[in-house]
């Protein structure tokens, strides 16, 4: 298991390279150019564009910039926001945890919801249940996620006035950063009804971005327990008279649950680069509106310090999804 | 009173082109202790009946019968919880596919434990030391160690002796082995029916064999019945049988061996099993029969008495004149 482990680790190396690369160069390949942006309507005299140019070394060829950009890297320091002036480190690590706990709560709904869902729908194929569920899914998949979110706060924020439209907290509750995380924050800080706000601020975001994975992972847990329930194991299970359930839950799921682990990496991998439609909608202070604000920008070092850091954070959770593909199936851990 | 009682059995698959008829008129008498064959080709049923009985069978199958009993309970009329205290512990049934029969997410010990668990609510150390036990009686080397290997870790021919341990882990009191050696080596095909033999010695279970292999049949079998497109054609003891077979089909499966070919040439059976469309009208064998006639093509055959081995047909051959009278 640890020489999986490592060998999974160790195609880290030329991901890695690869995203610095393309998030390197793409960038660059946008037309604008930083400094007019920075300079806006009033523009700037030549020497004073010339100036910042070598400031930012962008008189240098392309490969010396690369080099001095993943030297820097390589000792932890993505550069400042052309903008901002504040280090992308940091500017990263103050919005991430709002894009994380959001995923984190729109992952775990849709994966309780959607795994036995789609159990129960292949357990029934065909019957009322199952057809029922997996309309919905259809629905829920096609959905335009701006319109649903929408109507869902006219439905529970405008009419019923069940929950707030927007943000993390209520305004009245103030408290320092502790994790980032809204929930664990407002527990800590000890005020009354901080945790209660924080929850009901996410409820509204946490269904609409678990919509579309919630629907995903019923149709992959679905089809996949269908293909394992004829498989030739299950009809050994059954021979060997054990109750319905076992076979479902201990024979069935497990094997089934392969290719719905790797549909749940790819979407929290999606999640992770930031939900840009629900973070502006609910104005979710995450990285997805960020980072589109940077590309808008040309705010370079923004832009790629924030790909790479999101690679990494999509690198590790593929890790995971191998590490965990190894721990289900044993036939996996020896590849 | 006999183990197995199965009358006149039917399996019908409904499926989108109307219904098949995949087993017809299947009769079978089993006392405790039988070792009996069932014989025939692919797609005669063979498998199905037996799987019928196991309760194994898709919801799209329709079983009739006119008696089906097992070792006093009545399978016909059974609730599934019932069927599923009798069916892997006084009834169990080893498959074709040992590679896919185990499951690839567990330990064949953890596989083996769970029969013990469920049916005899045996503790922790009690199923341990019986799994340990069942491995060394099925010829598993190093039997300690192999309770934690995977299935895919193992060779063919050990999942089949895990499958054979498991099926045997609660003494049933009836095997019913569907084609065991199909997908295995010559070598390791006859080290297994020597081990399925050997346990039918020692337990003095019923045994019954699935097999479209005629040599596994000499080798294993008391009673014999050969089964062609769902219908049981001739049943007879095993050398009765092969010296003497009164239905034509077992005749040509029989000359159809190679250890029994006296030409050059290896005589076969010309066709294939009728399937759903191409069913004949008369006797199922008809089309492919050397000594058929018209009567053959348009009436199905009697079934015949047991001095002719329940033969059915029209022209039974190996008939002496005190059989016929």
């Amino acid at each position: 298991m640890l020489n999986f482990f490592l060998s999974r680790l160790l195609t880290f190396i030329p991901t890695f390279i690869g995203v610095t690369l393309i998030a390197f160069s793409f960038i660059r390949v946008l037309p604008g150019d930083p400094i007019i942006v920075m300079a806006g309507e009033r523009g700037m005299s030549e020497e004073r564009y010339a100036e910042l140019q070598t400031q930012f070394g962008f008189d240098q060829p392309i490969f010396i910039q690369y080099w001095d950009y993943m030297t820097g890297v390589l000792q932890g320091d993505l550069g400042q926001s052309f903008v901002t002036k504040k280090p992308v480190f940091d500017e990263f690590f103050a919005l991430f945890p709002a894009t994380l706990e959001l995923s984190i709560c729109a992952i775990t709904l849709a994966i309780l919801l959607g795994i036995p869902a789609g159990v129960i729908a292949a357990i029934n194929r065909g019957k009322f249940f199952d057809r029922a569920l997996m309309s919905s899914a259809l629905v829920g998949y096609s959905m335009p996620i701006f319109w649903w979110a929408l109507l869902m706060i006219i439905v529970f924020s405008g009419i019923l006035g069940w929950t707030p439209v927007s943000g993390r907290i209520s305004l009245m509750y103030f408290f320092d950063d502790v994790t980032g995380f809204m929930l664990i924050d407002s527990l800590l800080s000890g005020q009354k009804g901080a945790f209660a706000s924080a929850v009901s601020h996410l409820i509204l975001p946490t269904i609409v971005l678990a919509t579309i994975p919630l629907a995903v992972i019923a149709r992959q847990t679905r089809s996949a327990m269908l293909e394992v329930l004829s498989e030739d194991y299950i009809r050994t299970a059954r021979a060997k008279g054990l109750p319905p359930a076992r076979i479902t839950y201990v024979h069935a799921l497990r094997n089934a649950l392969i290719p719905v682990i790797t549909v749940i990496g790819l979407l929290v991998g999606t999640l992770l680069a930031g939900a840009i439609l629900t973070e502006t909608i609910f104005s979710w202070p995450g990285i997805g509106k960020w980072m589109v604000d940077s590309i808008y920008r040309r705010d370079y070092p923004v832009v790629q310090g924030g790909l790479i850091l999101i690679a990494v954070m999509v690198m590790v959770v593929n890790l995971t999804v191998d590490v965990l593909y190894g721990l289900i199936n044993p036939k996996i851990r020896k590849a | 009173m006999s183990l197995l009682e199965v009358r006149n059995l039917s399996v019908d698959f409904a499926t989108t082109s109307g219904s098949f008829r995949a087993v017809d008129g299947f009769d079978l008498t089993l006392n405790p202790g039988d070792i009996t064959a069932i014989v025939g080709e692919s797609g005669s049923g063979k498998s199905v009946a037996f799987l019928a009985m196991m309760g194994l069978l898709p919801w799209t199958a329709t079983i009739t019968s006119d008696a089906m009993t097992f070792d006093g309970h009545d399978l016909r009329a059974i609730s599934p919880r019932e069927r599923r205290k009798i069916v892997g512990k006084d009834m169990s049934m080893i498959f074709q596919e040992p590679m896919t029969s185990l499951n690839p997410c567990y330990t064949v010990g953890f596989q083996i434990k769970e029969a013990l668990r469920i049916h005899l609510g045996m503790d922790r150390k009690a199923r341990h030391a019986r799994a340990v036990e069942l491995f060394e009686q099925v010829g598993i080397p190093a039997a300690e160690t192999r309770l934690s290997a995977f299935p895919h870790q193992m060779s063919g021919g050990m999942n089949q002796r895990v499958m054979i341990a498991m099926a045997i882990a609660c003494k049933p009191k009836m095997l019913i082995a569907d084609e065991p050696t199909t997908a295995l080596d010559v070598t390791i095909q006859a080290q297994i029916l020597e081990l399925l033999k050997s346990l039918q010695e020692e337990t003095g279970m019923a045994l019954v064999l699935i097999t479209h292999d005629m040599g596994v049949v000499a080798e294993t079998a008391q009673q014999v019945s050969v089964q062609y497109a769902g219908q049981k054609c001739e049943q007879q003891e095993v050398t009765a049988l092969f010296s003497r077979p009164h239905h034509p089909y077992t005749a040509a499966l029989l000359a159809a061996l190679p250890e029994r070919a006296t030409t050059k040439h290896l005589p076969t059976i010309p066709g294939v099993v009728p399937g759903q469309f191409d069913r004949p009208k008369g006797c199922l064998f008809s089309p492919r029969c050397s000594i058929a006639t018209d009567l053959c093509g348009t009436t199905p055959p009697p079934v015949g008495g047991p001095e002719i081995g329940f033969a059915r047909c029209h022209f039974p051959i190996n008939v002496t004149a005190e059989q016929s009278a």
